[in-house]
């Protein structure tokens, strides 16, 4: 509960006004009942105009102060429950933005969504519930009681009475049917599934015709969502007949009572209870009650948003486990990559590692290709070493410094990695490329996308290099995308280059090309390629063959082809048919 | 206490509703509730028995101080006349009061659920009938929020607002009759007071619902952005792009803040400002009232207490129903929203001949209904005799044309014959209308021009469902449903035994890596699928298609995620299913199409090559450049 609170920052103060002025209100609202009853008494009753007219003045004021103070307050809660909101959202997506990969792993990107959204909107609501009504209400009550008691403090008596009957309803509302509500959102949250899953996969509901099936398996969620939230309503709606009771009671005992005090008085207020009283007494019981109605109100609402609180949380709390470390070293030498000893496992602590025990020597300059089958780590291999995740045991070295002691911007800028999943993002062709580099001149990003071999098709675009990309890259083609995300890695000048089944969708010809171009245009740079055609991989200076975690060999084409069975294996089955 | 909002994100193309009323939803919303007719009339009876008893306490006080109280008054002995005989009634009134608030609020919830699940399972019923081609041209988002948010709001509406606004009506309406008997003059202040209040108020709602537009907005172009950085979360640790994703975030937020700001400060002064208004209305009747009663003596002291009572229990009904008809006008929107939905055109199947599970015995057809593993189409006739023919698995395309959007054709002139028990591959660069093929014959898109014959019948002369039957069709987007692996792999076939699924995995080459799984068969398989691989995953959609043993299989890049080594496992598994049937390819993978009997090279829509590979190969045409790698394949 607290951590989030932290978020509040600058809105301090309107949070702190918000209350303040309620609760300026609320003295307003309480005293203008009381003067209404002197209007009344000393004013109509008697026949006094002047009476009348100054009291009705003062009460004019007390309402420009009210409502002054009314609005002031609401200004105030928006100004707070926003700008809470606001922070709260920047400083989750601000930590995100810290998150290693094994962060974003753990939390899946829809998650992530949802909480900076809907919980964060949802926590936004409850914060301007709280701030109005839990320091208004309160007081509210509590005022309404004192003038009750100073008007008459034997009268006064019945409102107490009236408190237990509603606490005790509260509390068995509380008890009885919020399980039910909260029952209720799990199921809504199935039937919601059952629809997302049928509005996805309808080709396959249609195709095995499964549409009755479907049909009745929705059903039956709805049927449960309409039974307990039957049961649920039957049972709030005690609520109501209850407010009303006491409500009534409250003006029935106190005309009883009242009219007898009123009679021994003489209708005198100075010697005792009046009509105006009588009247003002009625408004404290409804402002009693509605006071005691929202507390139950925004005590319900904190218990919802709870969950959301949490969600919250966990994303703020999230520390990252890969950070700079003190006194980084901030120069990447060159090329050189060195696995000493290295097991690795996703899960910390495990040690049911998907890398077992990998020693590699690389050398700047090299190229290296790698492949073996899918789930072989030949990814997991390769994010190591730009530090995308920490090794379990041993030590990756780039340069011949542990990449654990470099700066990580300065080690990521070395080490590009074109990953497998690549995104463009919405934006620019030339605005996707200066991710690379931020100051790259139209002619580096020309010579980059000469190099990835992207010129061409860029320049058949209308726009060129200020082609608009959608969201994700939806309009142009997966070979086209895997081009531009090479050439947006180049612009980099890395001095390792690693792609991650990067060239899958491009024909073998254009393959080749970049390959080439890598070999003549940035020969120092280590080069490294993971791909699944052979073709892609068979030039390399040296081949590494992955099997279950493990390096089963490491050598040139040549040698691989003759000795090593999985690369054979492979080999086969890629040129079957004699195309080659 | 109601659960609301939970779904706050506004759907992509979702309207803000207007300030106006749709009166053609009111309409069809009232013909749901025709069947409660009984207990919504008595909803109705006990509202107005409610508000009328709520105005009965007004009125009660201004009789207990002008009949009774003042008059005793000044008496020596003052005891007051009948005192229990009024306060009795009073409780009498009191009781129906309370026992019709609790009968009509609790009808209300009731009968509310009741048409809210009328309309949800409706909604969803139609919607499981409509064509491909809405969930095509919807957004997913969009769909569902039919559900969520469109649902949620008509809920609220249905079960709090309409109440509220229709007692609250009935509160206006009968303080108002008791303020004109009362003091006709008065009532007129009162009256002009309103009409100033509202306009004032009007004023402050406009601009709230101004600036909630705006917010919604920027609430929506802020998700967006959300989640396409979080989903290039990866990218951006890559490239150190960090910093460059906060600011255009914190523009962007700050932008929501500020709208949301505004929208929530006009909305929140709206209670201040209805409160208020109502000391005023209270001050000003008592000042004019004062008037008129000392200059003229037109009103009584006890008239002017009771009309100052009754001002008060005035202004709540009027900001209710002022707040409750946002909410009104926001539900009838989504109402329409819904009713959209149903109103949509479903799928239409004119289809009569029927396809059965038979016994064939040289040329003697019998139908039965055990799975026999043979099937046959039954035609009936218009004087009702019944032939049956055999179902081979031929399929025909004689000069089709398409096109999704009604000019814009995406298949010219498709002549392709597949013999049953051939294996048909279709090759060709995205959009050259490979699933295109593969959508128009099991009609989820139904042709323009030319036909389709299934076995020398026109597929439109099929029923639909019985079509889709024969079809077994694994797609490269698995869509797995919430359940066990065992659950999921019996979709192809719900009475399946567990012997049969396992059988049928094996067929997929899946069931080793499911025995693998902690829980095996039984492993939840939820949201989609986290824990397995999108490899093993079409493993299990293709083990689903196998349990469902159909004549005739379509495979849309089924395999694109398996690595070529376990493809060439699976293939084995993938022969053996296709053994005897009829079978589409569509594969990225020359190397999964090369065995095919018929391979045919797709471009823009046309067919430009088609035959055997070797046959291809020798045409040394577009094939060929393909199979050299000479072509890019995406």
């Amino acid at each position: 509960m607290f951590t989030i609170l932290k978020s509040v920052r600058q809105y301090k103060w309107a949070s702190i006004a918000t209350p303040l002025l309620k609760v300026l209100e609320v003295i307003m609202e309480v005293l203008i009942p009381y003067y209404m009853a002197d209007l009344i008494d000393y004013g109509i009753d008697k026949g006094n105009m002047d009476y009348v007219v100054k009291i009705g003045i003062l009460l004019i004021c007390f309402t420009v102060l009210s409502l002054t103070f009314g609005i002031g307050g609401s200004v105030t809660s928006a100004i707070a429950s926003t700008g809470f909101a606001k922070n709260l959202r920047k400083d989750m997506y601000y930590n995100v933005q810290k998150f290693s990969f094994s962060n974003i792993d753990k939390f899946s990107s829809s998650s992530i969504v949802t909480r900076l959204t809907t919980d964060v909107t949802n926590i936004q609501n409850a914060y301007q519930m709280c701030l109005v009504v839990a320091v208004r209400s309160p007081i509210m009550f509590t005022v309404s009681i004192v003038a009750a008691f100073r008007i008459n403090s034997r009268l006064a008596w019945i409102y107490v009475g009236c408190v237990p009957i509603l606490l005790i309803t509260m509390l068995l509302i509380l008890k009885f049917v919020h399980p039910i509500f909260q029952r209720v959102f799990q199921t809504y949250d199935k039937l919601n599934n059952v629809v997302q899953e049928n509005v996805r996969g309808i080709r396959v509901v249609k195709s095995f015709v499964r549409e009755d099936y479907e049909i009745n398996k929705f059903k039956n969620i709805s049927q449960q969502i309409f039974k307990d939230f039957a049961i649920a309503e039957t049972r709030m709606a005690i609520v109501m007949p209850v407010m009303l009771f006491c409500s009534y009671a409250c003006i029935i005992l106190i005309s009883w009572f009242g009219s007898r005090l009123i009679l021994a008085s003489g209708n005198n207020p100075a010697n005792g209870f009046t009509t105006g009283q009588l009247m003002s007494f009625i408004t404290y019981a409804t402002q009693i009650l509605i006071s005691l109605m929202m507390l139950s109100m925004i005590f319900v609402m904190v218990t919802l948003s709870r969950a959301s609180v949490e969600r919250c949380e966990e994303i703020l709390k999230e520390e990252s486990d890969i950070t700079t470390p003190e006194n980084p070293v901030t120069e990447v030498k060159n090329g050189d990559i060195t696995f000493k000893d290295v097991n690795f496992s996703y899960k910390k602590g495990s040690d049911n590692y998907c890398l077992k025990n990998i020693n590699l020597n690389i050398q700047s300059g090299e190229t290296i290709g790698i492949i073996g089958g899918t789930g072989s780590s030949k990814s997991s291999l390769i994010q190591l070493i730009s530090r995308l995740y920490d090794v379990s045991t041993g030590s990756v070295f780039v340069g011949d410094v542990d990449v654990r002691k470099y700066d990580l911007d300065v080690l990521r800028n070395a080490v590009a990695v074109v990953l497998q999943k690549n995104v463009l993002f919405s934006g620019t062709i030339k605005e996707n490329l200066r991710w690379g580099n931020e100051n790259a001149t139209d002619e580096e990003i020309r010579h980059v996308c000469q190099l990835a071999q992207a010129e061409e098709f860029i320049e058949q675009f209308p726009d060129k290099y200020d082609t608009y990309i959608e969201q994700g890259g939806s309009n142009v083609s997966g070979g086209q995308k895997q081009r531009l995300c090479i050439a947006r890695a180049l612009l980099k000048k890395p001095k390792v280059l690693i792609l991650d089944d990067s060239t899958s969708a491009v024909d073998t010809k254009t393959d080749a090309l970049i390959r080439k171009a890598f070999l003549t245009e940035i020969p120092d740079t280590t080069k490294i390629i993971i791909a699944q055609r052979i073709s892609s991989v068979q030039d390399a200076d040296r081949i590494i063959v992955m099997e279950n975690g493990c390096i089963d060999a490491f050598g040139t084409h040549d040698e691989l082809v003759k000795k090593n069975k999985i690369y054979q294996e492979i080999y086969t089955s890629q040129t079957k048919g004699g195309s080659k | 206490m109601a659960p609301n909002n939970r779904n706050m994100r506004p759907p992509k193309g979702a309207k803000i509703p207007g300030q106006k009323i749709d009166f053609v939803a009111v309409k069809r919303l009232l013909g749901y509730m025709k069947n409660y007719k009984l207990t919504l009339g008595i909803v109705a009876v006990c509202i107005i028995l409610s508000s009328l008893t709520n105005v009965a306490s007004s009125i009660f006080l201004q009789i207990l101080i002008d009949d009774y109280i003042l008059p005793t008054l000044g008496r020596p002995n003052p005891v007051i006349q009948g005192l229990s005989k009024l306060i009795l009634t009073m409780c009498g009134i009191f009781a129906v009061g309370i026992i019709s608030g609790y009968l009509y609020n609790r009808l209300m919830a009731v009968t509310s659920q009741k048409v809210l699940k009328e309309i949800r399972d409706e909604m969803f019923e139609k919607m499981q009938k409509l064509p491909i081609r809405y969930f095509d041209t919807n957004t997913h988002g969009d769909i569902m929020s039919h559900y969520t948010n469109d649902a949620d709001t008509l809920r609220q509406m249905l079960s709090q607002s309409l109440p509220q606004v229709f007692s609250s009506v009935i509160t206006i309406v009968s303080i108002l009759t008791t303020m004109l008997v009362t003091s006709w003059l008065l009532t007129v202040v009162v009256i002009v007071f309103v009409i100033l209040m509202l306009m004032v108020t009007g004023k402050v709602a406009g601009n709230s619902g101004k600036y909630f537009i705006r917010q919604q907005n920027s609430l929506g172009d802020l998700n967006g952005y959300i989640e396409e950085m979080i989903n290039g979360q990866k990218v951006i640790k890559v490239f150190c792009h960090e910093e460059k994703a906060k600011e255009e975030f914190d523009r962007k937020n700050e932008e929501l803040c500020e709208n949301a700001r505004k929208a929530n400060a006009f909305a929140n002064s709206l209670m201040p400002l209805m409160h208020n208004m109502g000391y005023l209305l209270y001050v000003i009747l008592a000042i004019f009232g004062g008037v008129i009663a000392v200059t003229t003596g037109g009103v009584t002291l006890g008239a002017i207490a009771s009309f100052l009572n009754l001002s008060r229990g005035f202004m709540q009904p009027i900001s209710q129903v002022s707040q409750q008809m946002n909410m009104v006008i926001m539900a009838l929107a989504g109402a329409k929203r819904i009713f959209d939905l149903m109103d949509e055109q479903p799928e239409t199947d004119n289809g009569y001949v029927g396809l059965v599970s038979a016994k064939i015995d040289g040329d003697k057809i019998t139908e039965c209904n055990e799975h026999t593993g043979k099937w046959a189409w039954k035609h009936p006739h218009g004087d009702g005799t019944i032939t049956y023919t055999p179902m081979k698995g031929e399929v025909v395309f004689d000069g089709v044309d398409f096109g999704y959007v009604q000019g814009k054709t995406v298949l010219h002139d498709i002549h392709l014959t597949a013999h049953p028990g051939q294996k048909i591959a279709f090759v060709g660069a995205t959009g050259a209308g490979k699933t295109t093929i593969t959508n128009l014959i099991n009609r989820f898109y139904d042709i323009d021009d030319g036909k389709i014959r299934y076995d020398g019948i026109n597929i439109n002369k099929i029923h639909k469902s019985d079509l889709r039957h024969s079809l077994g069709i694994v797609l490269q987007d698995v869509n797995l449903f919430t359940g066990t692996i065992m659950e999921n792999i019996r979709y192809g076939k719900l009475d399946a035994t567990d012997e049969e699924v396992i059988a049928a995995s094996k067929l997929a080459n899946a069931d080793d890596f499911i025995r693998m799984l902690p829980d095996g068969y039984n492993t939840m398989i939820s949201g989609d699928g986290g824990q397995i691989s999108q490899g093993q995953k079409q493993l299990i959609s293709i083990a689903r298609a196998a349990v469902a043993d159909p004549p005739v299989m379509i495979l849309d890049e089924a395999t694109s995620s398996i690595d070529t080594r376990t493809e060439s496992i699976v293939q084995a598994g993938m022969d053996s299913l296709m053994k005897g049937r009829t079978v589409f390819v569509i594969a990225h993978r020359l190397s999964t199409v090369q065995n095919s009997d018929v391979i045919v090279v797709l471009e823009h829509g046309k067919i430009i090559e088609q035959g055997t590979h070797n046959q291809l190969i020798a045409q040394k045409g577009k094939y060929y450049q393909l199979h050299t790698g000479a072509f890019e394949l995406d």
